[in-house]
């Protein structure tokens, strides 16, 4: 046997030994680093994990240019809403701004590195007298309207 | 501190008893506020409506502030020792006739035009009017390139130069944008009013808030039997605030 | 005639790495200036809410005028077939270009919001002459790069009929442009002293001078790059007579604009603010614009005639630029300093200066900003002068 015909055959092996240690390690380590955003007030959020997690942004974009726009108010996907119910507190009992990277926002956004300059004009504390998701409306019905009634 | 307690103890009040809080403070308001007052902020500001101010100029006294305070501490623009480049959502304005030394002193803000010089001059549609004849920025598309403010006949519009330290849920406000009067629109979306109006009316009852487009509302029925003045009114502006013995 | 020959600049002197390396400084400091009124915002600069539009729009108008300015000499050649121009066309083409770049680059880095610029590109209003002005100024860029190419493809350019027919569109296109950057002015109503027809005018006179003296400066510059003059004597004649010609029509234009507003009562105020009582404006519009900009050199050109020709043009050139920095200046931040008339008639004053006249003085960023798009207009020409031949070699011209 020669030297490279012994080669040819560890190194597939290698790749393969190498390939399972990086996946065996590599989710422990990962599970170690992702987010852990922290959990709103009351028993659910305005719409599932999954359809917040992945569409917050289209669901908060298409309300804001409602409500700015064409004065459509109390639908369930506002920023303030997401503020209130998220609020993170801090040492001293108080919310934490968008400063601090335990917020809500940033636990997230930090990890997957997409900045947001929404706090750049917007409060990231709530008001004291915000009430969680701004409205009494259920979320699944919020979002069964926002699906349903488009534009006319 | 007495300004903020007034403050929510009438917002408490208009939310309790909104229908009979309109009825009294701005009878134009009833359109909404005697419905479903849910179903009046989910739906989307109608055309037939026109908001607009009627200010009484014999009525608004000299030194008072009361409309200014309580638009400063509810938006959180305000004095920072830099007079050239604060903010001013609402200001008084004094004019003396040089002839004859007659004059008087009015609060000035947005005018909310029909044909409004800052929604033609604004290249990405950030300065806008709503359909119910509200005029805004709005600062998510906002460039901060100022022409607006080159062309509002009324200065009413306010470069932000430096940054804003803790804004407020309903106030957000940011560098580098252009803002202004928002005739306090969260408010009357919810069937309330304007806080100038709100405030001057415990001060001393100048300002009136009400639907122009609405015959039967008290400011329409006041414009139509005594007569009143608009500012540069030659621009045809169409300006929605109107002032009274100017 | 015989087919003209074109050069691409090789071997540079200190002269020219010395003048690089000044502008790129120059561009640097701009660049440092912008971050430094992003960080801290507009409060660190002399603008306020009184003077929206500062000394970055001083400049940024200036360059974006003289760019269409600096395309005359190709139209000369191609739309009204003046063939002793036509060495300079695809000269003139780049540096349209570049001064426009130049200016819009100052214009982007002075808003609010410059992180913004894909929404000023993704969303409009159709009713605004900025967002007409996106338009025309891309387009400008657009057209004047297909003329460049039709000039200078070796097939393209072997008929007369493409260069002629882009040529015109282009000639069109910097009218439209022009007036659209004059109309960001005249069609502001609320402001006496802009409000009028005649500004898009004043800015498309303005424009020829200042382009051709931008023109001119890079010619005599690279003459002694290339160690052999680029304008021959002829054409010295030539450009002396336009100079004569559009500082005239400078000077028309602005005095037919002021006895307008002289004329009317209700403008008579502003009048009086901007030529007689305006303090530092009175003087930029007199002692810049007129006197230093206009009329000292229109009578350096006129005596300096024959064998003196080619220094009276040389000192006259940088002479109409400053001119032109000067009537921006006065035009743009002049005209924000007299107060806004709430109440015509009335004397009016308030906490947010109402009735008062607006003080402003241009802080160093603002210069530097300024500056360096200027900068970066020569900068971006110096640099295409060397990638491509747009000069004309001596024995062509």
């Amino acid at each position: 046997m020669t030297a490279s015909g012994t080669l040819r055959r560890v190194i597939p092996e290698c790749v393969l030994a190498l390939l399972l240690f990086a996946m065996v390690s590599g989710s422990a380590f990962a599970e170690g680093l992702m987010p852990h955003p922290p959990k709103g007030k009351g028993e659910h959020c305005v719409a599932s994990t999954d359809v917040m997690r992945r569409n917050h942004m289209d669901l908060m974009k298409h309300q804001r240019d409602e409500t700015v726009h064409e004065g459509v108010r109390g639908k369930p996907f506002g920023l303030a809403g997401c503020v209130g119910c998220h609020a993170v507190k801090g040492a001293d009992g108080q919310p934490v701004s968008h400063g601090d990277s335990r917020h809500f926002c940033r636990s997230c956004h930090d990890y997957a590195a997409v900045s947001i300059d929404c706090f750049q004009c917007h409060a990231s504390r709530p008001d004291e007298k915000v009430k969680g998701a701004e409205g009494s409306r259920s979320g699944l019905s919020g979002l069964a309207a926002f699906f349903q009634k488009e534009r006319p | 501190m007495s300004v903020k307690a007034t403050d929510e103890s009438r917002r408490t009040f208009l939310r309790s008893a909104a229908g009979m809080a309109a009825t009294l403070l701005a009878p134009g308001v009833t359109l909404y506020a005697m419905g479903d007052a849910a179903a009046a902020e989910t739906a989307p500001a109608s055309a037939k409506v026109r908001w607009g101010l009627l200010i009484d100029a014999a009525r608004c006294k000299d030194g008072c502030s009361a409309c200014i305070d309580a638009c400063s501490a509810a938006f959180g623009w305000k004095d920072t020792g830099h007079p050239e480049t604060d903010p001013q959502w609402v200001r008084k304005v004094s004019a003396k006739n040089p002839e004859t030394g007659a004059g008087f002193s009015v609060p000035v803000m947005c005018q909310h035009c029909a044909n409004a010089p800052c929604v033609d001059v604004c290249p990405t549609g950030a300065s806008f009017k709503r359909a119910d004849g509200i005029v805004l920025v709005d600062r998510h598309i906002c460039i901060g390139c100022r022409y607006c403010m080159m062309a509002c006949p009324y200065k009413a519009r306010s470069f932000v130069h430096e940054p804003v330290e803790n804004p407020k849920p309903d106030a957000p406000r940011g560098k580098g944008t252009v803002e202004g009067c928002t005739l306090c629109v969260h408010r009357i979306d919810a069937g309330g009013i304007p806080h100038c109006v709100e405030a001057c009316q415990a001060a001393g009852g100048a300002m009136l808030f009400g639907d122009l487009g609405d015959p039967s509302s008290e400011i329409a029925k006041r414009i139509a039997t005594y007569r009143t003045t608009r500012i540069r009114e030659d621009l045809r502006c169409n300006t929605g605030i109107y002032y009274a013995n100017i | 005639m015989a087919k003209i020959a074109y050069q691409k600049l090789t071997d540079h002197s200190a002269f020219f790495w010395g003048l690089l390396g000044l502008h790129v400084l120059v561009i640097a400091a701009g660049l440092g200036a912008a971050l430094y009124m992003e960080h801290h915002g507009h409060v660190v600069t002399g603008m306020s809410n009184q003077i929206v539009w500062g000394t970055p729009h001083v400049f940024a108008v200036f360059l974006i005028v003289a760019a269409s300015g600096a395309l005359n000499v190709a139209s000369f050649s191609s739309v009204f077939n003046k063939l002793a121009y036509k060495p300079y066309a695809r000269l003139s083409g780049v540096l349209a270009v570049a001064l426009l770049l130049g200016g819009l680059a100052v214009l982007v880095l002075d808003l609010g919001r410059p992180d913004r610029l894909i929404v000023a590109m993704t969303t409009y209003n159709f009713r605004s002459i900025f967002a007409w002005n996106i338009y025309l100024y891309t387009g400008f860029i657009a057209v004047v790069a297909l003329y460049l190419f039709v000039m200078m493809d070796r097939r393209v350019s072997r008929f007369s009929m493409p260069t002629r027919i882009v040529g015109g569109f282009a000639f069109f296109w910097r009218f439209a442009l022009t007036t659209g950057t004059g109309a960001i002015f005249g069609f502001l109503i609320a402001r006496d002293a802009y409000s009028s027809a005649i500004m898009p005018v004043l800015f498309i006179a303005a424009s020829f001078l200042y382009g051709l003296a931008f023109t001119v400066l890079v010619l005599l510059t690279m003459s002694r790059e290339v160690r052999h003059e680029l304008i021959s004597e002829d054409m010295l004649g030539k450009f002396r007579g336009l100079f004569i010609l559009f500082a005239l029509s400078v000077l028309y234009f602005t005095a037919v604009l002021h006895l307008t507003k002289l004329y009317a009562p209700g403008t008579r105020d502003v009048e009086a603010f901007l030529l007689r009582d305006g303090g530092i404006y009175t003087l930029v519009f007199w002692i810049g614009q007129i006197g230093i900009g206009l009329l000292l050199p229109l009578a350096i050109l006129v005596f300096g005639s024959g064998r003196h020709a080619w220094r009276s043009v040389a000192i006259a050139a940088p002479l109409f630029l400053i001119g032109g920095v000067a009537q921006m200046y006065f035009t743009i931040i002049g005209g924000q300093a007299f107060p806004l008339s709430l109440f015509p008639g009335m004397e009016v004053s308030s906490s947010f200066h109402d009735g008062a006249v607006a003080q402003y003085w241009p802080s160093l960023p603002e210069v530097l900003l300024g500056l360096s798009g200027v900068s970066l207009a020569m900068v971006l020409t110096g640099v295409a002068l060397k990638l491509l031949p747009f000069l004309p070699r001596p024995a062509s011209v």
